[in-house]
């Protein structure tokens, strides 16, 4: 085999590769050829490196150099001047933002600075759709390990001593779960991976399997033989097409190898995985509604128990745990429970991917040891929030979740810390939110996402959700009173206390949290139909300002409404009840005499 | 046995009770919404989602649904302090929000369980009012889907699935506009729905009725030019007192014919007659295969199934096209009445068929289906021009101002009034063969039957089975109810190896006395065990219990048809059956 | 097909795996590495830079020598070249120059592995190389 002397791993995430990195690859394929390095430069596709930010990111190795916003313009040039020259393409490294210094490679990048790369160990890292790379980086010793040495009661006491808790956002302890299905005796068992990752704004799930479908496989497969099933289903949302497709390959290249299929690694144990496909309901992340969906069945959840342990997939037992949870798996048999349980905090070990998005520096996804703060994400790992505006808060665990603020800055993130704050851990979703968010329009985004991702079944969370949005849009609209706020109380505490699943018991979250922590927003809105943050429209009010006005009377001929009244050459008044903000008038004032102002002028204006 | 406490009362059940049973036990009831129980037939609704029951339960987090949870040992449960009450009264203010509020002209007032929650709530106000979820009506021949006022409990789903397997019925669409509807929300009448209406029996609300065809009944009593003729099927005379408050199985056959001649028909005959009929003609050409399979014949088709019931016609239409000539071709005793009556009988009194209207009384909604098929019309007119349901009658009754309960007993009109208890016995599942066993074994054997009781063919087990000896030759009996219990006959059928020589299929649990045009009986399946008792008190009460010897019968024969099976009888009696293909046929209205 | 049978097999397919991405896991941390760095300048590969690092990349692998192997710009000695930089855990960069395959082999065996230095080190006028 010929020894390649540099290595360039592109991106080939979704995010990457939506702004044009398979391009970018290609092309670099093409110039190295062309100038004869073909034999001594490797060009990889790997997962993604979580800076997506800026995105498509190069990484040329063994110097370790990390582009950013790498254009298929760009690509020419890094195999000229670095490839060949041994020079830097200075313009294409990251620029501290506080120093102004180009960073030369990744590991001094306060975004990389904090994380540790457990669940995401080999994303970036190697090329996804070959087997041997993840081969080399340990793939399938954890189940040789557990098949040949450990055995399934040694094997469940390493994942139950090693404190991993499900990723998917409850917590389960996972040793314990496997433990109590591999307790139901049954003819057949299942092991489920729940991939269907609804949350909006999270990616956790997808750029695993994008990344390191080999470690998905290798777990599902150490979860079948320490339970007793011999059959493993992944339920990936069809809209995943990058995922679906790794995960085939890595499924055939697996087979093939002969580490799935019959008698695996010489033993009596056989297990095969197969892909179930869903359409994209956010429920269908509850695993009772997850397991009606793979049967064909509407996807909607049924009361627990029974648990999926007991009777899950056509009726059998049924182990079903998160991607992130499954990533996990293959370290903690590798490298030992006491390992993984050093990292994290007493209750939460190990580490969290979370995704970073919203008015937030740098967007992307990270991995952290459990008990970092959330400042250290959001000013050391995030870099800030964006264009200086100050912090509001941090919205986790998405629709189910609730909103943290700047008390809450310094409380180490872990199960515990973040339900304590009213928040949850959730799959991963983190929304970054500054002065510019309304928190009433926070919770109305989220109730609004409930309403459309509301299963139906039961009637608190397919009316309540919907009543709770219509409360939310009045108060948005400025036309909420203050019976609409203990509305929106009594109607939160009964649709949890009475919704069947876990979608129900936590969509009023949002609200509840944004209640307790901005309760003055919501009083604005009511009492005095302002909105701080500008961004309801039907709060704000376009003024004309008395001093600027020259009485041109451009904009009384624009509007519409015939608003706006005044004699020429005297300053105009736009007449608030009759304007329907269309903006028309701004746009013609040459005088920069109109301007939009969130509080409420009170100025009486006759109804001409 | 579990011991737990509920509202501070200590009880006693057993392991996978659930909380609501238990608190039943400890004389605590607990209101519901979606949840349905026919216990007996082991048909029950609890798909958890209305969130009325719910009660607290000490150390769980959220209230629990008390239909679907199971007790366990030391529960302590409190079934209406504030919180549960004060969440109860919200997701049922809740619901009512999303439920239109034309009570006062809605088919299921005073009949309605949402209402009746409201009542039983105290609800005087709407704080929660907002937009509410819109849908087309759907109208087809015997249902009516007003799925605004669908309160998605799923109970008619569950009939159209689990009890049925029919599947035309299921949840659609995801959230605030989820609703129960054919697939693709296609018209019912596109689907592969078979009208047995169980649908709308268990409906809680208006979402699902009956076509109403009383006005046209009204319109034609009203019309001097036209002679008005009805006939009542045998399961409407055990229930119609229910309407009246009478307790179910009061037998009101008389009081019914009274009703009827107050209400103006001309002449009040019985199905029963054309039940005897039926009889006649199905006996006569299940002897005919039966000799002939016996003679050695293999292309002859066995077993036969009887055919009276319209949803379980329309069922093997849709599902078992390829086993179109298995059933007897004789039809329904209501088509039976509707050809006699529109030929012999209109020719007696010298009326012509178009003006004579046939009307017919019955338990069922998918004979309104069935009286509009073509093959049951002459020149465009029907054989039967309205069929209206037990339902309907007692609102008939009741809006005409009669006295039900203080009416005098009446009789039947002759000719086509006269019937045997063996016409009776055809409203109860296993009615119809026992009916036809006892001409059959008589006319078979030429020996006299002296026990026309057949113990063995009677009960309410979804699949029963029995041999009843031919004078040395035994017959394998099969009967089902329910459309669910008919698939898995029909599946042996299909696989060939059934192994019986008749088989009796109704549509409906417990048959057409559990049909879906009877009185609600709002899951209590004991009124269905008294229908059918009462059914076989009025078998007891006749003299002549054999079809064959239902003089009217014989004069019918005499006088106008022949023989069995002449040739006669078959162009008027029988009729053939339509593959009808599941094949989605959707209307896009010009959308694609 | 089936390549693996037993959890030996898997071990030696990763051995033989190892190789293709030990570059990606040695960049990693290239502080704990022997870091050699080759100037691949016009003048450099005029004097054979390219066959000086080809052999530095193979014999340090031959050796099972855990080292990352990188091309540089030219360091200005232009009259010294091929002219390598050679930076040992925890040590400061030492550059050399005439390194011919034959010095390069002497490099490896006497500085790499037992820090012994050899001739032809170039006086640093710098502290660090800008990379």
């Amino acid at each position: 085999m010929s020894k390649y002397k540099m290595h360039i791993l592109v991106c080939a995430g979704t995010g990457c590769s939506s702004s044009e990195s398979n391009l970018v690859c290609e092309i670099l394929i093409d110039e190295v050829e062309r100038k004869g390095l073909g034999g001594d430069v490797q060009i990889i596709r790997t997962g993604c490196f979580g800076f997506c930010e800026k995105g498509p990111i190069v990484k040329v190795l063994p110097d370790n150099t990390f582009y950013t916003n790498v254009k298929p313009a760009d690509a020419k040039e890094i195999v000229d001047e670095h490839i060949i020259k041994g020079r830097k393409v200075y313009r294409l490294l990251y620029t501290d933002p506080e120093s102004g210094e180009h960073l030369p490679d990744s590991k001094h990048m306060g975004f990389y600075q904090k994380q540790i790369r457990v669940a995401l160990r080999n994303c970036g890292t190697i090329d996804p759709e070959n087997i041997d790379e993840a081969i080399a980086r340990d793939a399938y010793q954890a189940l040789g390990k557990v098949i040949t040495e450990m055995g399934p009661d040694v094997a469940i006491n390493e994942i139950k001593s090693s404190g991993l808790r499900g990723r998917g956002g409850a917590g389960f302890p996972t040793g314990l779960k496997w433990e109590i299905a591999r307790k139901n005796d049954a003819d057949q068992k299942y092991v489920v991976c729940n991939a269907d990752e609804g949350d909006p704004g999270a990616f956790m799930d997808r750029s695993i399997l994008e990344g390191d479908p080999h470690s998905i496989i290798e777990a599902m497969a150490i979860c079948g033989y320490c339970i007793g099933a011999s059959k493993g289903l992944v339920y990936i949302r069809a809209e995943y097409p990058l995922a679906v497709k790794r995960l085939k390959i890595a499924i055939a290249q697996a087979h093939e190898y002969g580490l799935l299929g019959d008698n695996i690694f010489g033993t009596d144990f056989s297990f095969d995985i197969s892909l179930k496909y869903g359409a994209g309901a956010f429920v269908c992340g509850e695993e009772t509604a997850l397991i009606h969906s793979m049967e064909g069945k509407r996807g909607e959840p049924t009361n627990k128990p029974p648990f999926p342990a007991q009777s899950g997939y056509l009726g059998k037992p049924t182990n079903v745990n998160n991607v992130e949870t499954f990533a996990n798996i293959p370290v903690i048999i590798l490298k030992g429970a006491e390992w993984f349980s050093s990292i994290g905090t007493e209750k939460s070990k190990g580490t969290k991917v979370f995704a970073l998005a919203g008015k937030i520096n740098n967007v992307g996804l990270i991995e952290i040891p459990m008990g970092i703060t959330l400042r250290e994400i959001i000013y050391e790992i995030g870099g800030g929030i964006k264009n200086g505006k100050k912090f509001k808060a941090v919205q986790t665990g998405g629709p189910s979740g609730g909103c943290l603020t700047e008390k809450h800055l310094d409380i180490p993130i872990d199960y515990e810390s973040l339900t304590a704050s009213g928040s949850m851990m959730g799959s991963g979703g983190m929304i970054v939110l500054d002065e510019d968010d309304c928190m009433v329009s926070v919770a109305k985004f989220y109730l609004e996402f409930i309403v459309d991702e509301s299963c139906g079944k039961c009637a608190p969370c397919r009316i309540g959700n919907k009543r709770m949005h219509e409360t939310l849009k009045r108060i948005t609209d400025g036309k909420g009173t203050q019976e609409d706020l203990d509305k929106l109380k009594n109607l939160s505490y009964v649709i949890k206390d009475t919704s069947l699943c876990g979608l129900g018991q936590t969509s009023p979250n949002p609200v509840l949290s944004t209640m307790e922590h901005f309760m003055d927003e919501y009083n604005e809105h009511v009492i005095d139909k302002k909105c701080r943050a500008g961004q309801c429209s039907n709060l704000l009010y376009y003024v004309i300002s008395e001093e600027e006005c020259i009485g041109c009377m451009a904009c009384l001929r624009a509007c519409p409404t015939h608003a706006i009244s005044g004699e020429k050459k005297e300053a105009h008044v736009i007449n608030q009840e009759i304007c329907i903000k269309c903006g028309a008038c701004m746009e013609k004032c040459k005088f920069d005499a109109i301007t939009l102002r969130s509080d409420y002028p009170r100025v009486s204006v006759p109804i001409v | 046995m579990i011991e737990l406490t509920i509202d501070k009362k200590k009880v006693q059940v057993e392991k996978g009770t659930t909380i609501l049973k238990a608190a039943r036990k400890a004389g605590v009831e607990i209101p519901t919404l979606c949840h349905f129980e026919l216990c007996d037939m082991g048909i029950e609704n609890k798909p958890g989602g209305c969130r009325i029951c719910v009660v607290e339960v000490e150390g769980r987090r959220n209230l629990a649904p008390s239909c679907i949870t199971e007790v366990q040992e030391g529960m302590v449960i409190n079934t209406h302090n504030i919180r549960v009450l004060n969440a109860r009264t919200t997701v049922l203010k809740l619901i009512i929000s999303d439920h239109p509020f034309d009570c006062l002209v809605c088919a299921r007032s005073g009949q309605c369980e949402l209402q009746s929650l409201a009542t039983q709530f105290n609800i005087r106000s709407l704080p929660y009012e907002g937009e509410q979820s819109r849908y087309r009506k759907d109208t087809s021949p015997s249902i009516i889907r007003d799925i605004d006022k669908c309160i998605m409990c799923r109970r008619c789903e569950m009939m159209c699935n689990e009890v049925q397997t029919v599947g035309a019925l299921s949840a659609v669409n995801r959230g605030f506009m989820s609703v129960v509807a054919p697939a693709f929300e296609m018209n019912l009448e596109d689907s592969p729905c078979t009208y047995c209406g169980q649908c709308l029996s268990v409906c809680p609300t208006g979402a699902l009725t009956e076509v109403d065809h009383t006005n046209d009944i009204i319109r034609a009593l009203s019309d001097s030019s036209k002679t008005v003729i009805v006939q009542t099927a045998p399961a409407v005379r055990a229930a119609l007192g229910e309407e009246f408050g009478l307790q179910p199985g009061t037998l009101v056959t008389g009081k019914m014919v009274s009703a009827l001649k107050e209400l103006g028909f001309d002449y009040v005959f019985d199905t029963d007659f054309s039940a005897d009929l039926t009889i006649m003609e199905e006996g006569t050409e299940l002897l005919q295969r039966l000799k002939a399979y016996l003679a050695g014949d293999t292309e002859v088709r066995l077993p036969i199934l009887t055919s009276c019931c319209p949803g379980w016609v329309n069922f093997f239409e849709h599902n078992f096209p390829d086993l179109i000539d298995v059933p007897s071709t004789a039809k329904s005793p209501q088509q039976m009445f509707g050809a006699i009556a529109k030929t012999y009988f209109a020719d007696k009194i010298g009326v012509n068929r178009k003006d004579l209207i046939v009307v017919s009384i019955m338990p069922c909604i998918a004979k309104k289906y069935e009286c509009q098929r073509d093959e049951f019309k002459v020149d465009g007119n029907q054989d039967v021009d309205y069929s209206i349901s037990t339902r309907e009658l007692a609102a008939f009754i009741k809006e005409a101002n009669i006295d039900f309960l203080n009416l005098p007993d009446a009789d039947f009109d002759d000719p086509l009034g006269e019937s045997t208890g063996a016409g009776v016995i055809f409203g109860n599942t296993g009615g119809v063969i026992e009916a036809a066993c006892r001409t059959a074994y008589e006319i078979y054997t030429g020996k006299k039957l002296e026990n026309v009781v057949f113990d063995n063919l009677r009960g309410m087990e979804g699949i029963r089975s029995a041999k009843v000896d031919f004078d040395g030759i035994e017959l394998n009996i099969g009967i089902a109810h329910g459309l669910g219990n008919a698939r898995k006959l029909l599946d042996e059928v299909r696989a060939g190896t059934s192994k019986y020589h008749a088989i009796e299929i109704m549509a409906c649990p417990g048959g057409c006395i559990g049909g879906g045009g009877q009185p609600y009986h709002h899951g209590n399946s004991e009124i269905l065990s008294k229908r059918a008792a009462a059914i076989y008190t009025e078998d007891e009460r006749k003299t002549i219990r054999k079809s064959h010897e239902n003089p009217s019968i014989i004069k019918l024969y005499k006088e106008f048809l022949g023989e069995p099976g002449s040739h006669k009888a078959h162009s008027l009696l029988h009729t053939e059956y339509f593959p009808k293909s599941n094949e989605v046929t959707l209307h896009l209205n010009g959308e694609i | 097909m089936r390549e693996i049978k037993t959890l030996a097999d898997l071990k030696k397919k990763q051995e033989e795996m190892r190789s293709r991405i030990k570059l990606r896991d040695n960049a990693e941390n290239p502080e704990s590495l022997v870091q050699v760095k080759v100037a691949m300048a016009t003048c450099g590969i005029a004097s054979g830079a390219k066959e000086v690092m080809e052999y530095f990349v193979d014999e340090l692998d031959k050796r099972s020598i855990r080292a990352i192997v990188t091309q540089t710009g030219c360091m200005g000695y232009c009259y010294a070249e091929p002219t390598v930089e050679i930076t040992l855990p925890g040590q400061d960069p030492i550059v050399f120059g005439y390194v011919t395959v034959k010095k390069a082999g002497d490099i490896i065996e006497h500085y790499i592995k037992e820090g012994e230095l050899v001739d032809g080190i170039i006086p640093q006028n710098y502290n660090t190389i800008k990379s």
